[in-house]
């Protein structure tokens, strides 16, 4: 499915908005869009919507042997997928170029970061450790999708408990999650991206680019940067020239967009954790909207079972058994196994004497034919 | 456990399950007291960039539902006289793998049922399932949120479909819309799609062994709960159109 290309008076429009400061949806310069951070049923399961972009993050966990070179260390997998439910432009299955840029961003961003304490994943040295996989699908494309990634990514990872293990001497025990409290993972800090869109190269910025915009921007900058101000990692794409006061300036606005951020997102884990502890029943059902005219909501409903038996008894009395359409097979000869008959030949050729051999010799061909598709049913 | 997969209505029984109807003098009768579905929700229209968009929400199981269509198509998978569907269903953890690749096919043939694919030939119609949660009755979830999400989009439909699991367990009692673990502990689990004009069914997927007699018990049983179904469609319609000027 091809997307809508752009049209060059809509180019030229959001061009000239933004020389005169001017936004589509309103907002200034540095302004990000409404965050909303939701959490599922499970844990490790997250929504955020930043604006009209959604993405969904799952961390799940599994036991493994650990890579030869690391054998103390757990291993950390990142999978964005690009769905097509986002956008018309995402392909299923084929690995697109902004699908290998927003992978590796993440891993960079994550694991090179060393935001995760992989050592704490280790069960036994050298034989088994924990593998904590991220997968994070993007349901909608507004613009921005890998800050909106990067929040759901931390968020799902801070969210995420792991099966509790005891080691006793050479036997190990993985608890479930019903015998004993899982446990968090140990996080050393929140890394977060922030995107920096520039226009008529590099001459304007604008922070958190929506869709149209990132269609018309030169080039992007993405500063991950922890509350802590340090950063742990920058790329710059679209080979735009920036200055060094550029891009100090931007990593000034993004230390403090961090912070923001940051707060959002404990403040999200707090409320959870309380709701869970309360022991309301957190997940979809309840964080779906119900003043929204578009949502409806129903409670369990008893089905009525009146006449079901005499029903069905009825219908099992009327209707007779099925002929038999599948009868015993024959094995005329070894290794050759025959269901039915061949069928007549349907051609509705002349019946001649010279034509007639044909068919017999048709017949006789079609004859091993279906007993060979026969047989292959057989099987 | 045999396993097979029925996929039209008039089912041709292999023999022996008749033979066990004829001696058994309706043991199995199953017990349809205590039959009741879970709470459901839905929203529309919650995604900005597809054409038609619908959360499903049955209990625990969650299913996110976009639509794109009707839209260019591929030569090569174009068909002259009619739409081209594709259904594609994401897991949440994971690459989609071969029980999603029989999910859609289920899907599939149920849309291809009921949608007037004739009235758009030469374009394609893509419907995107996004599994968010899956807390047992997944496939009628899926159904569900298909349904709602081509309501959305606005495409002409000859009728609308729901989608009800009911699994029976080893007492021979029927369950219906079973949650993970009690879909553990059955020994049948069947899925139906039926249609909302007639009440019949469209598609039916199951997993387990079963008598013909639970199997007509579950069909009637699934009926009546679509009866439920429908009408909560047409609520959340009635509701969402009801402001319109």
């Amino acid at each position: 499915m091809k997307d809508t290309p752009l049209s060059n008076c809509e180019r030229d429009f959001l061009l000239k908005a933004i020389e005169e400061k001017k936004r589509l949806d309103g907002r200034q310069t540095y302004d990000y869009r409404n965050i909303k951070i939701t959490f599922g049923t499970d844990y490790g399961c997250c929504f955020v919507d930043l604006g009209k972009t959604r993405v969904m993050a799952q961390v799940s966990c599994e036991l493994v042997a650990p890579k030869e070179t690391r054998p103390n260390e757990g291993i950390l997998f990142f999978n964005i997928e690009l769905s097509p439910m986002a956008s018309p432009a995402f392909e299923p299955g084929r690995q697109s170029e902004l699908s290998v840029k927003l992978n590796r961003q993440l891993e960079r961003c994550f694991r090179n970061s060393k935001c995760i304490d992989t050592e704490s994943l280790c069960v036994v040295s050298g034989e088994k450790v924990w593998q904590i996989r991220v997968d994070v699908h993007t349901l909608n494309h507004d613009g921005n999708l890998m800050d909106a990634a990067s929040i759901a990514a931390i968020t799902a990872l801070c969210h995420f408990r792991r099966p509790d293990v005891s080691i006793q001497g050479e036997e190990i025990t993985v608890y479930t999650p019903e015998e004993r409290d899982p446990i968090p993972l140990s996080i050393y800090h929140m890394p977060i991206s922030v995107s920096f869109s520039f226009f008529q190269q590099g001459t304007y910025l604008l922070v958190d680019p929506c869709e149209r915009e990132e269609r018309v921007m030169d080039g992007l900058l993405m500063i991950a940067m922890n509350k802590h101000r340090e950063i742990c990692s920058i790329q710059s794409s679209g080979g735009i020239m920036l200055l060094k006061e550029q891009v100090l300036r931007c990593s000034k606005i993004a230390s403090v967009k961090v912070s923001e951020i940051t707060e959002l997102i404990s403040k999200a884990l707090e409320n959870d954790k309380k709701a869970r502890k309360a022991g309301e029943r957190c997940g979809f059902a309840e964080s779906m909207p119900q003043e929204r005219i578009t949502a409806l909501k129903m409670d369990e409903t008893p089905v009525e079972m009146k006449n079901v038996t005499e029903k069905a008894e009825d219908i099992v009395k009327k209707y007779e058994a099925p002929p038999q359409s599948v009868p015993s097979p024959l094995v005329p000869a070894p290794g050759v196994g025959q269901v039915g008959q061949g069928q007549q030949n349907s051609w509705g050729l002349e019946e001649e004497d010279g034509e007639s051999e044909e068919e017999e010799e048709m017949v006789v061909e079609d004859q091993p034919k279906n007993k060979l598709d026969q047989g292959e049913c057989c099987k | 456990m045999t396993h097979f997969y029925t996929k039209c209505f008039l089912i041709e029984q292999p023999d022996h399950f008749m033979i066990k109807i004829r001696v058994s003098n309706w043991q199995t009768v199953c017990k349809s007291t205590d039959i009741s579905l879970r709470e459901f929700g839905c929203e529309q229209n919650l995604l900005s960039r597809p054409d038609g968009s619908a959360s499903f929400i049955q209990g625990d199981t969650s299913v996110l539902a976009g639509m794109y269509g009707p839209a260019e198509v591929k030569v090569s998978k174009e068909i002259y006289d009619r739409a081209t569907l594709e259904v594609l269903i994401q897991p949440k953890v994971g690459l989609p793998s071969v029980r999603e690749r029989s999910q859609e096919q289920c899907v599939r043939e149920t849309c291809e049922a009921s949608l007037l694919s004739f009235l758009h030939p030469r374009s394609s119609l893509t419907l995107i399932l996004q599994v968010v949660h899956n807390d047992g009755s997944l496939l009628s979830c899926l159904l569900n949120a298909a349904c709602m999400a081509l309501m959305d989009a606005g495409l002409p439909m000859s009728c609308l479909f729901c989608g009800v699991t009911c699994a029976i367990n080893s007492d021979g009692q029927i369950i219906t819309d079973p949650t993970v673990a009690q879909e553990k502990e059955s020994r049948a689990i069947l899925t139906f799609a039926i249609d909302s004009t007639d009440h019949k069914v469209l598609m039916s997927s199951t997993q387990g062994s079963f008598s013909v007699y639970e199997l007509q018990q579950c069909i009637a049983v699934c009926q009546k709960a679509s009866e439920k179904i429908f009408l909560f469609y047409r609520d959340s319609v009635q509701r969402r159109y009801s402001k319109t000027l």
